[in-house]
């Protein structure tokens, strides 16, 4: 293990392993917001088992360690790049064939869905999660997170913001998801192409997932059923 | 009159090199780290030896003209290295390979050095495969063949239509290993200017650093060039750009030899010359001829349609064509050696058959093979060739062009001869020492082993046997007596002067007499080309060759008087480098003319108009002309140089016509 | 298609010497389409030379394909617009009459310039020399044909061996990454019977030179693949970082 972590690839695979398990992340809370979409004291129902026991706050803080991980080492990677590329810049560049415009621009992209991460966390964690342990009090409380849905998504204006911020976020998937396998080095000539495929199909599905949700709740539609599906 | 002594071992041929192991001279691994050998150039020949001498423990200083030693031309070679394994049982062995080999040089060759070229022959797959060389597979995990020129076995081991690239990276990770290890130094962006002679040896180099543009000095023990050929002479070739004959030349001023520089290989599958603003000809490889087949019109008249671009190639019928070689040569078809090749499609051309703009091309068509196999068997055997070519000349040589009476016809290409390789060389014996003492010659650099032709895939067997196999032992004979040799300060008066000469030479070529208004390094060196391939090229005659001689003279004079080179002599100065490049292929000029003028008998690469048969072919003059042409330099580049002859003795093998018909 | 002239601008990247200010200076040459692009320079430079001026510096060496000498960025493209094709083998065709066309050297930290278009690639040479071999000395080989290869193998390990290191790819990159020359290396002999006892090392220590140099880290771009002349994959990136990451995580 030594000094892996000095090398190049080590810290590509710093990258790769903190961004597959942001990309979990996202897959989780993603379905947990399509439960919103259905029910809001079911999604109650999810928030309060979430909210203040020991094991949701150490997962969140290797959650938040994951993030400060993959962006300090973001900014490592490019100002090393950038110093690999020299001072002189070329006068005419030209995007080949078959390179992404996102695999060129994952810093603006990931700067993007940090600030909207700056943002949502504003709007509900501090509103939520943090309340609840400073035990501060707020208009719909801690736990009532339908509730803040409702209020933020029913501003055409923030759900403007969070479908820009979502959009970015898929680009930053597309490529991210199928480069993190790459970096592991689970790869090779057949499955490039694949994986490139799921990488798509899979940032669709999350991003989706994401946005019908705030769509959904910013024209009323949502939540579908007011009370809990199961009745209780 | 000097007396050549060539050091053959004594014995029956087949037994000679393991005589010669068994009681040469060796260094002890103790005196190996004392001495040090120079190795300039890094092909196949330069990186096998340098990375060789060092494994064995000697101290090496590598040059390359290049960037890195990986760009060395040998690089370039596509189809592939004989070797005697028979793998594929169709009879092959160490004998045969030798025999092919001194019958396809016309029998000019050296037997005993082509007998030890064959015998280590498998060696060299050997070891290549253990560096790790991707050499072509069959689907059983065993190495494949093909068949080429002058063969009648299987006995080309390849990779792709890059084996000359695979070999020489398999050399140039050796050489990296070696320069890892401390035990050689590399110099890339260095050409060698002239050789260092201490009391009658060779003791070290004046290289030039081409990016400082500062002549540097090195000494060493003794000095391997394994710089290449001379076919840049002609100006277009197939050699890269910076191929030169510089390095032979200092050699040969400084007293070694220049053997049978006549012997000049003209390659018969070229993309034909297009305009005068070409540099450079581009080869396709021999291996095309394995399934495609050479023709021109039968008649004169679509010849002449032909040329003045009123048809194409696809819309003459079968019955129409005649396929020349098959048509003169049965036994070995579109697979005869390289200089039959080339003189028969020159032979049609001059005839008024040729098919292009110029009437300077023949076709090679591959319709038949893929009507046999399929347009997908072909493109994998042949798809990159194909592609390069489509690159070049806009033409794609697997696309349908016609059908005729069912027959489908595809887009033929047009080749014809280029030079591509030179026989001649600095003189050796058989270990591979010039007549210059503790200077050495390997490679195309030398002459030995390939006579007045070189068969197709063997200038990679001899570039590699020649630095793995023949030369480390070779020179331990030579610097067996000079461990005591301590080394020598390159503040010894003999490099202070070489040095000078140099210097003075360049403030020479920087003097610019009519300035500006002179000529350009590149024009002057096109009029050379073109007084060498018209006068000294395919077929030569004794008017012609005369008045190439009187032309180049008034080269040289104009190259002397109207020479204009730009810039300064500090920093990198590339028009100066071509400029001191250029001298030098004028005097290799001047010695191909002489030596095509002495030798009045037609064999391999050097053909005489005045000897040949009724049918055209070569006739040899066994009589008069059985021995190798050494020349010698006589202190000025005016002086005409002295004839001195090595014996040609055969013994093992009898001399007799070179037959290609049956 | 029948042979054109064919006239361009040329605005090329002047540069005295490495540590000299350079610029882009125009240059108007006439050519025809079936010559070459390295062809034209020459036209250019012999005009230059009869004017008195000082020729453009560029590399080149073999003019088919094969050398890795040329370079240059044309029009944004390493090696120019055609694909799977060196500079050398770029045709005046491909461009229009009265085009302007950019020509750049490679701009890479690690490849810094020596004169006007001409790059210094030592770099490439000393990660070679880093691991790029296997530690075998002449003389001691068995006969070629002990070990069998698959097929298979052997012809993904030729088509790593084909890279041509010209450099193109750190060329493209952004990063400035030279993961594509690395990995063709490092696969073509962890793929060979012959490589692997020595594989784990090799990986190591090429990586580490490559960092060593300042070449740039790998983003995943597939730019250099791209670009790349001899169209090597970068499935051997990931060959390399599996063979680097389990390399390490052993140590």
């Amino acid at each position: 293990m030594s000094g892996i972590f000095q090398s190049s690839i080590g810290r590509k695979l710093v990258m790769s392993i903190t961004g597959l398990f942001l990309v979990l992340f996202l897959l989780f809370h993603m379905s947990m917001n399509l439960v919103a979409a259905f029910s809001g004291p079911a999604y109650n129902a999810v928030c309060e088992f979430l909210g203040t026991n020991w094991y949701a706050l150490a997962a969140t803080a290797v959650l938040a360690l994951g993030f400060v991980f993959h962006i300090i080492y973001a900014f490592i990677l490019t100002i090393r790049n950038r110093k690999a590329r020299g001072n002189n810049s070329y006068a005419v560049t030209a995007k080949p064939k078959n390179v992404e415009w996102a695999s060129q621009n994952m810093l603006v992209l990931g700067i993007i869905v940090v600030v909207g991460i700056g943002l949502h966390l504003a709007h509900f964690w501090y509103k939520m999660m943090f309340a609840e342990l400073a035990g501060m009090e707020n208009q719909f409380g801690a736990t009532d997170g339908a509730a803040w849905i409702t209020y933020w998504f029913g501003q055409p204006a923030v759900a403007a913001v969070y479908v820009v911020w979502l959009v970015a976020l898929w680009f930053h998937l597309t490529h991210g998801f199928w480069s993190a396998i790459q970096t592991l080095g689970w790869n090779n000539n057949i499955w490039i192409e694949r994986w490139e495929c799921i990488s798509k199909i899979f940032a669709t599905v999350v991003c989706a997932g994401f946005i019908i949700v705030v769509l959904g709740f910013a024209l009323g539609i949502f939540p579908m059923f007011n009370s809990p599906v199961c009745g209780a | 009159m000097s007396i050549i002594d060539s050091k053959i071992p004594e014995g029956p041929v087949a037994e000679k090199w393991t005589n010669y192991k068994a009681h040469q001279k060796l260094v002890n691994p103790a005196n190996k780290r004392k001495l040090d050998i120079i190795v300039v150039g890094t092909g196949l020949a330069g990186a096998s030896a340098a990375s060789t001498l060092a494994e064995m423990g000697f101290n090496v200083l590598n040059f390359c003209i290049q960037d890195s030693p990986r760009r060395a031309h040998s690089i370039a070679a596509q189809g592939g290295i004989n070797a005697a394994k028979n793998y594929q049982n169709d009879g092959d062995s160490v004998y045969r390979l030798f025999y092919d080999t001194v019958k396809g040089g016309d029998y000019r060759a050296r037997e005993a050095n082509v007998y030890r070229l064959a015998e280590v022959s498998n060696n060299i797959i050997d070891q290549c495969v253990a560096q790790g060389v991707p050499f072509a597979r069959e689907y059983g995990g065993l190495l494949a063949n093909r068949s080429f020129g002058g063969a009648q076995v299987s006995r080309t081991f390849y990779a792709k239509g890059q084996t000359g690239q695979q070999l020489l990276l398999g050399a140039y990770s050796s050489l990296n290993r070696q320069i890892q290890a401390g035990k050689v130094k590399s110099y890339n962006r260095y050409e060698m200017h002239d050789v260092v002679m201490i009391d009658g040896r060779a003791r070290g180099i004046i290289a030039k650093n081409l990016v400082t543009g500062k002549f540097e000095r090195f000494a060493a023990h003794a000095v391997v060039i394994a710089t290449g050929g001379y076919g840049n002479t002609y100006f277009l070739s197939t050699n890269a750009m910076a191929c030169n004959c510089s390095a032979a030349i200092a050699a040969y001023r400084k007293g070694a030899y220049f053997a049978n520089p006549s012997y000049v290989q003209i390659h018969p599958t070229c993309i034909p010359v297009h305009g005068d603003k070409q540099s450079k000809l581009t080869l396709m490889s021999e291996s095309l001829r394995n399934d495609g087949r050479i023709w021109v019109p039968k008649n004169i008249e679509d010849a002449k349609a032909l040329q003045a671009g009123t048809k194409k190639g696809s819309d003459i019928p079968e019955e129409d064509r005649d396929y020349y070689l098959e048509r003169r040569y049965p036994a070995f078809g579109n697979l005869v050696p390289r200089d039959v090749a080339s003189r028969a499609a020159k032979e049609r051309c001059d005839k008024g058959y040729g098919v292009n703009n110029t009437g300077l091309a023949v076709f090679l068509d591959f319709s038949e093979a893929i009507n046999r196999l399929g347009i997908d068997v072909v493109r994998q055997r042949y798809g990159n060739l194909f592609d390069m070519y489509e690159e070049i000349t806009d033409v794609n040589p697997g696309e349908l062009a016609k059908e005729i009476n069912g027959v489908k016809y595809y887009n033929p290409m047009m080749i014809f001869p280029a030079i591509h390789y030179t026989m001649g060389g600095i003189w050796v014996d058989y270990e591979l020492q010039t007549s210059v003492k503790g200077l050495f010659a390997i490679g195309e650099c030398n002459f030995s082993d390939h006579g007045a032709n070189r068969l197709g895939a063997s200038a990679l067997m001899q570039g590699l046997a020649d630095g793995y196999f023949v030369l480390p032992y070779t020179i331990q004979n030579y610097l067996s007596d000079q461990i005591t040799v301590p080394r020598f300060s390159t503040d010894a008066p003999e490099f202070i002067e070489t040095e000078k000469a140099c210097i003075e030479a360049q403030k020479a070529l920087l003097k610019n007499p009519k300035g500006k208004d002179g000529k350009s390094v590149d024009s002057i060196h096109k009029e050379l080309g073109h007084i060498m391939w018209e006068y000294v090229g395919m077929g030569r005659n004794k008017a012609g060759l005369e008045k190439a001689l009187v032309e180049l003279k008034r080269v040289r004079k104009e190259f002397e008087e109207e020479l204009f080179v730009p810039g300064v002599e500090e920093g990198m100065n590339n028009e100066l480098d071509k400029a001191f490049r250029l001298k030098d292929f004028i005097l290799m000029g001047e010695l191909i003319a002489n030596d095509a003028l002495h030798r009045e008998e037609s064999c391999g690469g050097h053909f005489r108009e005045e000897h040949q048969t009724e049918e055209g072919e070569a006739k040899r003059n066994d009589e008069n002309f059985f021995y190798v042409g050494c020349w010698n330099y006589q202190g000025d580049d005016d002086k005409a140089p002295e004839l001195i002859k090595e014996p040609l003795v055969y013994e093992a093998i009898k001399v007799q016509t070179r037959n290609y018909k049956n | 298609m029948a042979e054109k002239n064919i006239t361009v601008t040329l605005r090329v990247w002047r540069q005295a010497n490495a540590k000299a200010k350079g610029e882009f200076k125009d240059y108007k040459v006439t050519s025809t389409t079936d010559t070459s692009f390295l062809e034209t320079l020459d036209i250019l430079n012999e005009d230059l030379v009869s004017k008195g001026e000082e020729p453009i510096t560029f590399d080149h060496d073999c003019r088919e394909g094969i050398c890795g000498m040329c370079s240059l960025y044309i029009n944004g493209h390493p090696h120019g617009p055609a694909t799977l094709a060196t500079t050398c083998q770029l045709y005046m065709r491909r461009f229009k009459d009265g085009e302007v066309i950019t020509v750049e050297p490679w701009r890479s930290a690690a490849f810094p310039v020596i004169k006007d278009l001409m790059v210094d690639r030592n770099a490439f040479d000393k990660i070679q020399q880093a691991g790029g071999y296997v530690s075998f000395n002449c003389g001691g080989a068995q006969d070629a044909n002990a070990i069998p290869i698959p097929k298979e193998k052997a012809d993904l390990a030729m088509d790593a061996a084909t890279c041509v290191g010209c450099g193109a790819c750190v060329a493209a990159c952004k990063n400035g990454s030279a993961m594509l020359f690395v990995s063709a290396k490092v696969s073509q002999f962890a793929l060979l019977p012959q490589g692997k006892a020595e594989a784990a090392r090799r990986a190591k220590a090429m990586v580490a030179k490559m960092d060593e140099l300042g070449f740039g880290n790998c983003t995943n771009t597939r730019a250099c693949e791209a670009e790349c002349p001899k169209g090597i994959s970068i499935s051997n990136i990931a060959r390399l970082n599996r063979e680097f990451l389990v390399a390490k995580l052993k140590d």
